[in-house]
């Protein structure tokens, strides 16, 4: 097997079409003709549960994809490489749309591809789905290519969070581990919300002001029956706290009835699973929600006191937003220029110039 | 095929042990090598002295010079090595990770080049 692997890589396509192409590439090709296929028989039959369903096609074409995930985000390739080649090995795309979506020019991308293959070929990184014990830190790596895929997605291209919620559906087929299914649930109850995200002329919508009536329902519904199924598999990790926090939004008439103890809670849990300042951050905007907008401002402000975060524009943003709800305007007002100042993200940034001029300021950058 | 797992660790680990921290160390690289020796991935490994003990040489025009101390000053330094044998980099890793510096330290493992037999 792994002689037919190493040669199968060194003679893989690097760039453009592949004059010859290889069995295992033509058997992606034949998944995305089964996927069409499932997808074609989902919307007759759209009340069973994907999750149940088990993969019709014969084990060895199954094992085969699995193992060209693993192989493709295994940790030991560079990060970027890894979410290149899943894309353009998993999903198909075309090392130009790879480098359009990553704000890269095409040669730099497949310089990057070439020397993952040549890593794979000279230090021998096999073709193979990881034995048992190596499977939670595996899949973890192979979950965080495919979140980072879907938010890649969230400002640039809606059809990568598509393709990153296909290969999160197959995953979570193939290899039903609660994470996997948190992921799935994850992407699907943020996707559920793309339409009411922004407006017709692209620009941002925050989640309190958003028409809930063009939120996907059957999509939210089948992101909340999927957090519940993972969490009765009884391994609770961050992927699965993440979504079962979008799902209590999802599930939220109005923003008024976000029931944010439920979420303080939740977060409480993913800061034990998983620290960081970021979880923390937003945290405390949800403590601010239950508290008061001044709790969040001391637990907002402790993080920065401890320099972490300071270069992090939601940060400055979040802390803005408490100060315009506590009626503190040039505390509001320096914030969110502190805030543009360090976004990148011209959605983003809109949002920001449109709350300073709800303060009374026109935006200098 | 082969690997060199490269073992660095903060030597003054070494400096500041106590006694019992040694024996128990030296316990644990014992016990670890013979596990690697059992399972037929060892072909050889080796601890080094602290690098001040290191010598830097290089010949530049012909030119021979002679410095004290490693190349570079780290953090980590490079404290012993294991050259196994292993099927893919999945058991290199496996082997690597149980090496008792991946605990505190760094491993890197490194495929040897093979070269073809004349």
């Amino acid at each position: 097997m792994q002689d037919a692997f190493a040669a199968a890589v060194e003679r893989w396509p690097i760039e453009g079409t592949p004059t010859n192409p290889r069995s295992w590439l033509i058997s992606t090709g034949r998944f995305k003709a089964i996927d069409r296929l499932r997808k074609t028989r989902r919307e007759v039959d759209a009340d069973v549960e994907v999750i149940a369903e088990l993969p019709e096609e014969p084990y060895d074409l199954v094992d085969d994809r699995l193992r060209l995930i693993f192989t493709c985000c295994h940790p030991a390739l560079n990060p970027d490489a890894q979410v290149a080649m899943t894309l353009r090995e998993i999903c198909g795309l075309t090392t130009e749309e790879v480098a359009a979506a990553f704000l890269t020019n095409p040669p730099t991308l497949a310089q990057r591809i070439v020397r993952a293959k040549a890593k794979i070929r000279d230090a021998r990184i096999p073709y193979e789905v990881p034995e048992q014990r190596d499977l939670p830190e595996r899949l973890a790596s192979v979950l965080h290519v495919v979140y980072l895929v879907f938010n890649q997605g969230y400002f640039r291209r809606a059809d990568l969070a598509l393709e990153a919620i296909r290969l999160g559906r197959l995953l979570a087929e193939l290899l039903p581990e609660p994470e996997a299914i948190g992921l799935l649930a994850l992407m699907l109850l943020h996707d559920a919300r793309r339409q009411s995200r922004t407006t017709t002329t692209g620009e941002l919508i925050p989640l309190e002001e958003q028409d809930r009536s063009l939120w996907n329902r059957e999509q939210i519904q089948e992101g909340v029956s999927l957090v519940e199924r993972a969490f009765g598999l009884r391994q609770i990790g961050p992927f699965q706290l993440q979504a079962a926090i979008a799902a209590v939004h999802a599930e939220a008439a109005t923003p008024a009835d976000t029931d944010w103890t439920e979420i303080v809670g939740l977060y409480d849990v993913l800061m034990r699973a998983d620290p960081s300042p970021v979880i923390e951050l937003n945290r405390a905007a949800a403590v601010a929600m239950r508290d008061g907008p001044e709790h969040g401002l001391t637990l907002i402000d402790e993080i920065l006191a401890r320099k972490e975060l300071t270069e992090y524009h939601l940060a400055h943003a979040a802390r803005a937003d408490l100060f315009r709800r506590l009626g503190t305007k040039p505390e509001a007002i320096a914030a969110y220029q502190q805030a543009l100042a360090l976004a990148v993200e011209e959605p983003e940034r809109r949002l920001l110039q449109r709350r300073l001029r709800e303060l009374g300021v026109q935006a200098t950058t | 095929m082969r690997y060199l797992c490269l073992i660095y660790e903060d030597e003054k680990w070494w400096d500041k042990a106590t006694q019992s921290d040694l024996q128990q160390g030296m316990a644990e690289y014992n016990g670890f090598t013979e596990s690697i020796k059992k399972a037929g991935n060892y072909i050889g490994g080796e601890a080094l002295q602290p690098t001040k003990s290191a010598t830097s040489v290089r010949v530049r025009n012909g030119k021979l010079s002679t410095t004290d101390g490693p190349y570079v000053e780290t953090k980590e330094q490079l404290g012993g090595y294991y050259l196994i044998k292993a099927k893919d980099l999945n058991e290199a890793v496996q082997v690597a990770s149980r090496i008792p510096g991946a605990k505190h330290g760094t491993v890197e493992v490194r495929p040897v080049m093979e070269f073809d037999q004349p």
